[in-house]
């Protein structure tokens, strides 16, 4: 591989990932919204977090699904009594483990 | 008196991105490790991490160029991989004051990713304070970075089973965001139920199964927000 062809990739995938970054958050700065795109707005992090975690989140630690399903009940019962994230991190983090060890032995 | 402000404003967004450094740090070593199995030269990974800053599509990317793919369509799966970026920018950008200059959105720009902006989109405050996106953006790209170097250079990295648990980090992190904002408003609950299972049926039926993970999220996340805006038509 040519190095200037590796520079040349690397350049390009970084243009197309910052484009989409930096177009709206530059181009929507004086703009101002319908009421009905504002809500659209409003629901946009809802959403997309929801779609993020689900249904990737069952493949989160690789083949071991029983990991992923025990560290994500642990997650959302810490997030229900809305402890720090920390703790949701950690809880979620040490419940796949405690699975993953147990199979281990 | 103004620049104490903005560095408790760096500070606080350093802090409230430790949970996305916790995450970030196991995916980049692991990624430093795999651009070395596939016998890449150390500084592509190094620049992808520092340039790129997305972890889907450098991973994607390492191994598609161990493969040989053709460098116009690893760039061209690395734009689908990464537009859902721009509803997540347009949704921050409701966020942050008309007064911030031009310069200085295109530099917080550059640190939206999946974790950095739903942490900034689900804070309480209406505006946020540039300097605590850029310490938010700092804390997850110096991760990031430093986990890819990890992975580069300690090729042992963390112990399997610690770092096949700690691929949840993130979804935990999401779940504690999420859950909080779905108890204190039906309409969010509502938009999350319907984006997740619009999602998974996105994934599950084989007619659209082939759709790639970037339009997958595009889509459930549209359509979602979508119905969410037309059937909520006032804040409860």
């Amino acid at each position: 591989m040519e190095l200037l062809e590796i520079f040349v990739l690397i350049g390009g995938m970084a243009i197309v990932t910052y484009l989409p970054r930096q177009l709206p958050l530059v181009l929507l700065q004086n703009l101002k919204l319908s009421p009905a795109l504002v809500r659209f707005m409003k629901f946009i992090p809802y959403a997309a977090l929801a779609a993020l975690i689900f249904p990737g989140v069952l493949s989160s630690t690789g083949a071991r699904q029983e990991a992923a399903v025990a560290g994500t009940m642990i997650a959302v019962l810490l997030a229900y009594f809305e402890l720090n994230l920390l703790l949701v991190v950690t809880g979620g983090i040490a419940g796949a483990l405690l699975v993953i060890l147990r199979f281990a032995y | 008196m103004n620049s104490k402000l903005n560095r408790t404003h760096f500070v606080e967004g350093l802090t409230a991105g430790i949970p996305i450094a916790l995450g970030y740090i196991p995916i980049a070593v692991t990624f430093g490790l795999l651009a070395r199995s596939a016998d890449l030269p150390f500084y592509i990974p190094a620049l992808m991490s520092f340039f790129v800053f997305a972890g889907a599509s450098q991973f994607i990317g390492v191994n598609l160029l161990s493969l040989g793919v053709s460098h116009g369509e690893i760039i061209l799966t690395t734009f689908i991989l990464n537009l859902r970026h721009f509803l997540m920018s347009a949704a921050i950008s409701q966020k942050i004051p008309e007064s911030v200059s031009k310069a200085w959105r295109a530099v917080l720009a550059f640190g939206i990713t999946d974790e950095t902006f739903t942490i900034a989109a689900l804070r309480q405050e209406e505006s946020l304070s540039r300097y605590f996106v850029l310490g938010l953006n700092t804390i997850a790209f110096a991760a990031w970075n430093a986990g890819t170097w990890i992975g580069l250079f300690f090729s042992s990295g963390l112990p399997a089973v610690l770092q096949s648990s700690m691929g949840i980090a993130l979804y935990a992190m999401f779940i504690g965001l999420l859950i909080p904002s779905c108890k204190q408003s039906r309409s969010a609950l509502v938009v999350a139920l319907l984006a997740a299972s619009i999602h998974s049926l996105i994934r599950w039926l084989p007619v659209t199964a082939s759709i790639s993970g970037g339009w997958g999220i595009i889509f459930a996340t549209l359509i979602s927000a979508g119905i969410g805006a037309y059937l909520f038509t006032e804040e409860n």
